[in-house]
């Protein structure tokens, strides 16, 4: 078998009706595998599984059938020992939606030791792990300030630091943009992207925003708790009248491509899901046409 | 977002500022142990002297500390009367005015020099316990600082099975969430006037009555907002106070235990002064 990080196979989880109430299904026969090093993009709309399926890698959730794997631990046994739990949480880290209620020290600095505290990290290590994490993300100077005086991109970033304190090797963000201005936005995506890039850490994104989804190498489109689409950007949003038909929209610049094409232009080319690509093929398409003309 | 002051921490970096926490506390219960020692002239003249010497140390504004006696001027007025009224000693100071009231019911109004001396006395030591708690405590110190001075001074009770690191942990989350309700609740509010709500018209009941649809979504929001930070907190491994080492190690200094002998010294000082009849001795 491969060495995938995140192996899935029919994973299933349903929340367990209240009062006798049927359970309700939260996720059904999710099959994949994520590789170390990858940054995937999981798309859906709310409710349609995604944060479950966030949940069920670290453990918070526990699967109800099917087989999970991360890191070579299987957690669909159900029977971890405490240690090996923990073990397991300083590997996949995550990062919520609402940074307030993520944070729990008053301090930055002190929050960002709040991991390696917890897992016993002695002191001189301690404190190169949180000035290191301080700085991968960029928050080094405010790291004797009270979080609460921080802008939300800021707060998210002090929050991936503490994450990042743990030394993982993989970080779940479950919506961590959502509740962002457009500004934060962009500081905590280019934070997710360096870690990627530079530091080869294995992201899984969980969103809604198409452009988001879009920056990711993969995306993994989750619609009813069953996994409706798995491929490049370019292959999902290829697929505009599936995603439609599900609720989701692509991103603008792959619409207009899509618009443009059924109006008849003639435009060649796949790159369709960030801004660049599309105006490539574009650039591509009339500069071909002028030739034609010309 | 404004800036809420936790408790009363007053910034500065001042020699009490930078002592150790866990000297503060101690020093602190050591000098509320002097005031109550203190009997006669001399040693509150010593008390009052030391509330001086501790407020310039810190280098807390006087302003600011007089603005904490402010409201303890009910309370200081009340038992220099009782003390002025209520003392019987033996050098009386005014003629027996005689107040009737009915019947044959007279108040004999006597004030003696013992009475005064007992109010002066009881207001320079609550005076004292003021200033000598809040520049040792309250001012100086942060919230968070005071928490981890108290888990670790109470930590022997961990023998007992007091679960001491958890309530040091759930006051540090009540601090952190402070800031954070506030501005919560504010956005309620504002949410509620929007509507329509009044909080500012009305008797006291329906003012309280009004601020129910507030509470109500305060109350389900905090809920919330604790379920999504314990998942944070199993997230960043956290399993109680085992094994749990820490980034802000507190180190006792020799400073520190120079400042808690010198407190004791002054204790004992008190003591012996108390022998020392000059004036008045309180009984």
């Amino acid at each position: 078998m491969t060495e995938a990080f995140i192996h899935a196979e029919n994973l299933t989880f349903s929340y367990k009706g209240s009062n006798g109430a049927d359970d309700i299904p939260a996720l059904t026969n999710i099959s994949l595998d994520i590789q170390k090093g990858e940054y995937v993009a999981v798309l859906g709309h709310n409710g349609s599984g995604k944060s479950t399926f966030a949940k069920l890698l670290n453990l918070i959730l526990e699967p109800t059938s099917g087989t999970l794997i991360v890191g070579g631990t299987d957690l669909s046994s159900g029977d971890l020992s405490e240690a090996e739990l923990i073990a397991l949480r300083r590997r996949v880290g995550m990062v919520f939606q609402n940074p307030d209620n993520q944070l729990v020290a008053t301090i930055v600095e002190d929050d960002v030791a709040f991991g390696p505290e917890n897992l016993g990290v002695p002191m001189p290590e301690l404190r190169e792990r949180v000035d290191g994490a301080l700085a991968t993300v960029g928050m080094s100077e405010y790291a004797d300030r009270e979080p609460h005086h921080l802008s939300g991109g800021q707060k998210q970033r002090v929050a991936i630091a503490g994450i990042l304190a743990m030394r993982p090797e993989c970080i779940i963000f479950d919506e961590s943009t959502a509740m962002l201005d457009p500004l934060g936005r962009r500081e905590v995506l280019d934070t997710i992207r360096a870690l990627n890039r530079e530091n080869g850490m294995t992201v899984i994104n969980i969103t809604h925003y198409m452009n988001e989804a879009a920056l990711a190498d993969r995306v993994v489109v989750i619609n009813d708790g069953t996994l409706l689409m798995d491929g490049t950007p370019d292959e999902v949003f290829a697929r505009r009248d599936e995603l439609r038909a599900v609720g989701l929209e692509v991103p603008q610049c792959a619409e207009l491509i899509h618009r443009l094409r059924e109006a008849g232009v003639p435009i060649e080319g796949t790159a369709i899901s960030t801004a660049k690509g599309c105006a490539e093929l574009l650039v591509a398409a009339f500069s071909k046409r002028g030739n034609e003309n010309g | 977002m404004k800036s809420i002051a936790f408790g009363q921490y007053y910034p500065a970096n001042s020699p009490i500022h930078r002592m150790d926490p866990r000297a503060k506390v101690i020093l602190t219960v050591l000098y509320i142990v002097c005031t109550f020692l203190c009997r006669n002239t001399l040693c509150f003249a010593a008390l009052l002297l030391s509330a001086v010497f501790l407020t310039v140390l810190s280098r807390v504004p006087i302003g600011m500390i007089l603005r904490s006696i402010r409201p303890l001027i009910v309370i200081l007025t009340f038992t220099s009367l009782i003390n002025v009224f209520m003392t019987k000693g033996e050098r009386l100071l005014t003629p027996s005015w005689e107040i009737p009231l009915w019947g044959a019911h007279v108040w004999r109004i006597r004030i003696f020099a013992e009475g005064l001396w007992n109010a002066l006395f009881m207001v320079v030591r609550i005076v004292a316990l003021l200033i000598g708690t809040s520049v040792l405590l309250s001012y100086t110190t942060t919230p968070i600082a005071l928490t981890d001075a108290l888990e670790r001074l109470f930590s022997p009770l961990k023998k007992i099975k007091v679960p001491v690191h958890d309530i040091a942990m759930m006051t540090t989350i009540a601090l952190r969430f402070i800031p954070t309700l506030m501005d919560e609740t504010q956005r309620i509010m504002n949410a509620q006037k929007a509507r329509g709500a009044d909080f500012t018209s009305g008797g006291l009941i329906k003012r309280a009555k009004a601020l129910l649809p507030v509470l109500i979504p305060l109350l389900v929001s905090a809920f919330n907002r604790a379920y999504e930070l314990a998942s944070a907190m199993e997230c960043r491994c956290y399993h109680g106070g085992e094994g749990r080492t820490r980034l802000k190690i507190l180190h006792l200094r020799v400073s520190d235990v120079f400042a808690v002998l010198l407190l004791v010294a002054f204790g004992v000082g008190i003591f012996f002064l108390n022998r020392v009849g000059i004036l008045y001795t309180m009984k």
